[in-house]
């Protein structure tokens, strides 16, 4: 097979170009929005209330149990039938959001969970209020069992947003497909979007390390 | 009595010819020599099991009770209850005339936090917070809770840290500690709190033998010092030298209470008699 380096070159700029104004924007602005409805949702689904209980189990159910793609379907193509319309941005951050939020809700519940109760005690013993020690005490513990976890809904999230290309947002992967089907080098154009997705969750990975280690400095090793 | 036993000791509490080894000041006395707290009546069942069977006590300022009993007697539970952390099912708490909680009623959140304003508890596994430096436990009541201004809570803690012989380990997270040194910041961030009340809870009960001691020694300092207590505990010469009153509980209900010379030297309860044998003579 003879590679065509020329074309390799010149499509790395529109590749790149789709990464930085497609891929990672997107990837960022939905891992965000979600983490906060994961945390409110992870709240929610702890609450001694059943009916606030159930309402979280079941968005958590309903996002686990069907397609991400499908999910991007019903809001875009679905939505206009019932008169709403949205635009392909926000369709596909509402439906990252949404199915990060599902996902990373079980993980900070446990997470949550995993905090010993004498945690609790030790807080409210201190005349804590329970908000008061969920935020100072718990979550702060919380948080360093969950950076693994969550790091791999962030990572599987980045290679998600290619699903974005399908309704129309143009990133990396939509990118490719259009100088692929305009120089008719599918291999070379898919192989090199695998290469820019492998080395932005390369950066990610090594992202999570430096994490990790910041929050194990108060743990015996 | 055998010569090797300890005489039984003489107490001070207020007299001002002999100043605290540690130096901690205890705080004020509304009501000086009156009873601190009352509790009439204290029941508690976790399902269908009764952990407590109608407890009463009584601690006068300045004053130590040390509550022994074979586990899931319900000692722990009657300390619990008194910081709030258990809800008992009756009975009534009453601090010295200022604060009434009648636990048969729903009981506001506002008196559970009055309750547990008067008392710090010290936790059997010292519940330190992982993820926080020793002078940052320290401080977390007093500046979040008791919006005391920080650069007193710190200088205050410091104080603390050093009597208790932790100078140096302000800046150390918990891990980096030995067992004893983590129970004596435990001792020291429930200081920290001002509480009228200490409420120790089998404070050497996960420690390495060897390390029982500089525990021990820090809460007789405290008792020296005028410190109202109330300790659940399994070590009965500490009871002995440090304890106003001995209270043996079995079953949820007290068995006998009384000067430790008499509950621990002469019971005049059978059951009483059979524990403390046990403690004193496991094999």
């Amino acid at each position: 097979m003879n590679i065509n380096w020329e074309l390799v070159w010149s499509s790395l700029g529109p590749l790149l170009m789709g990464a930085i104004t497609g891929t990672i924007p997107l990837a960022l602005a939905s891992f965000s929005l979600g983490l906060l409805l994961a945390l409110v949702v992870a709240l929610m689904r702890l609450s001694r209330n059943r009916a606030v209980s159930a309402v979280a189990r079941t968005y958590i159910s309903v996002i686990r149990g069907t397609p991400l793609l499908v999910q991007l379907f019903v809001i875009f193509y679905g939505l206009p039938s019932v008169g709403i319309t949205i635009s392909p941005w926000p369709s596909a951050i509402i439906a990252f959001s949404l199915n990060v939020g599902g996902y990373a809700a079980e993980v900070i519940r446990a997470a949550i969970l995993s905090v010993p109760k004498g945690q609790w005690e030790a807080g409210h013993t201190i005349g804590m209020s329970r908000h008061q020690t969920l935020v100072r005490i718990i979550l702060p513990q919380a948080a360093r069992v969950s950076v693994p976890p969550l790091s791999n809904t962030f990572i599987s999230l980045v290679k998600d947003t290619s699903l974005a290309s399908l309704i129309l947002v143009t990133e990396l992967f939509r990118v490719a497909q259009q100088v692929a089907a305009f120089s008719q080098e599918f291999m070379l154009l898919y192989l090199e979007a695998a290469v820019i997705y492998w080395i932005i969750c390369l950066v990610l990975a090594s992202g999570q390390s430096a994490l990790e280690k910041r929050l194990d400095r108060y743990v015996a090793h | 009595m055998s010569p090797t036993e300890l005489p039984p000791p003489e107490r001070h509490p207020s007299d001002p010819l002999e100043p605290p080894p540690l130096g901690v000041p205890v705080p004020e006395a509304p009501v000086p020599e009156a009873a601190l707290l009352t509790v009439t009546g204290l029941r508690k069942a976790f399902g269908q099991h009764e952990v407590l069977k109608s407890i009463d006590l009584e601690v006068r300022r300045g004053e130590v009770v040390t509550l022994i009993g074979p586990s899931g007697s319900g000692k722990t539970t009657v300390l619990r209850c008194l910081n709030g952390l258990e809800m008992p099912d009756a009975g009534v708490a009453e601090f010295a005339g200022q604060l009434t909680v009648d636990f048969s009623t729903p009981v506001a959140k506002k008196q559970v936090l009055a309750l547990r304003d008067r008392s710090a508890m010290v936790f059997q596994h010292y519940n330190l917070f992982p993820h926080k430096t020793v002078l940052e436990n320290v401080i977390e009541g007093p500046v979040q809770v008791q919006k005391r201004p920080k650069a007193e809570a710190i200088q205050s803690a410091r104080e603390l840290l050093a009597r208790v012989g932790l100078a140096g380990k302000e800046d150390s997270y918990p891990f980096e500690l030995s067992g004893g040194q983590q129970q004596r910041v435990g001792i020291v961030r429930a200081l920290a709190l001002r509480p009228q009340l200490l409420l120790f809870d089998e404070p050497t009960s996960a420690l390495d033998p060897e390390l029982v001691g500089e525990v021990l020694t820090v809460i007789k300092e405290l008792a020296d010092e005028g410190w109202t207590m109330v300790v659940v505990t399994h070590e009965l010469a500490f009871a002995r030298q440090v304890a106003d009153e001995v209270i043996f509980m079995d079953g949820g209900v007290v068995v006998e209470r009384g000067h430790p010379d008499t509950v621990l030297r002469d019971p005049r309860e059978e059951r009483t008699r059979q524990f403390v044998d046990r403690l004193l003579n496991p094999f």
